[in-house]
């Protein structure tokens, strides 16, 4: 079977909206013909894939301004799942959020979000483009 | 947030009516818990039985709680850990720092 989907999606920045586009991953996911060791877990890890991305896009790069907006973009290949969340904040640098510390001396209670993505995903990029920021996050099918 | 809090034996046990817990509803707790501390309770029981989603924020409130139970000299346990939790758990090793119960009744026992 051919993969072959591209589902645009525009909400308000806003984490109210974290249910919708997770289950919308969800469900894009469980229609990915992609290998067994895959398929089994993609559809639970792209709903934390977008609601991590979302979050960080709402909270960090939109200052939490429910006026912007956020762009989310799912592209589906044979090859590869692309998620490319687009925002037009301040942004951040991705390369400055440290590793979460595991010991339990030096927890901290934020900054897991980007370990989650870089953990899920094969590459996580940031891009400064001429009107936001994107995130972009690839994850190979085959 | 739909939370029920019961007091067993001196220990409160939170058991979170939710769903999800993530961006959107964590600071909710977050609340809660500061509460409950600030009230004078020092060891707890979070029961996540109804979670079938949690996301970093989420696990940061109950680190935080867990962080502020530690300063108490109390503890924070975990029971009932749905398979995307215990995912993220694992995901980022927090298995290791929480102590975790398959069920309300036995991280109670852990007490006696």
């Amino acid at each position: 079977m051919k993969n072959n989907i591209d589902i645009d999606i525009t909400i308000p920045s806003h984490t109210r909206y974290l249910r919708m586009v997770g289950t919308i991953g969800e469900k894009v996911a469980q229609e990915i013909d992609c290998p067994d060791n895959i398929r089994e877990s993609l559809p639970g890890q792209l709903a934390v894939v977008l609601t991590e991305g979302l979050v960080n896009a709402i909270k960090h790069a939109n200052s939490a301004d429910p006026d912007e907006e956020i762009h989310v973009r799912i592209n589906v290949t044979n090859k590869n799942l692309v998620v490319r969340i687009y925002d037009n904040g301040v942004g951040f640098d991705l390369d400055s959020v440290p590793t979460p510390c595991f010991n339990s001396n030096g927890l901290e209670d934020k900054g897991r979000g980007i370990f989650i993505l870089k953990s899920l995903m094969d590459t996580v990029k940031y891009i400064r483009t001429d009107d936001g920021n994107v995130l972009e996050m690839k994850k190979k099918l085959a | 947030m739909d939370i029920k809090m019961e007091l067993t034996e001196g220990i409160t046990v939170l058991y979170v009516r939710e769903d999800r817990l993530d961006a959107n509803n964590s600071e909710a707790l977050k609340v809660e818990l500061r509460r409950l501390f600030e009230s004078g309770t020092k060891d707890l029981v979070i029961d996540l039985k109804e979670i079938l989603f949690i996301d970093s924020s989420g696990l940061g409130v109950l680190v935080s709680g867990y962080k502020n139970a530690s300063i108490l000299h109390g503890t924070l346990k975990l029971s009932n850990l749905q398979s995307q939790v215990k995912s993220m758990f694992e995901l980022t090793r927090l298995h290791r720092v929480f102590d975790i119960f398959t069920s309300v009744d036995d991280a109670l026992q852990s007490y006696r």
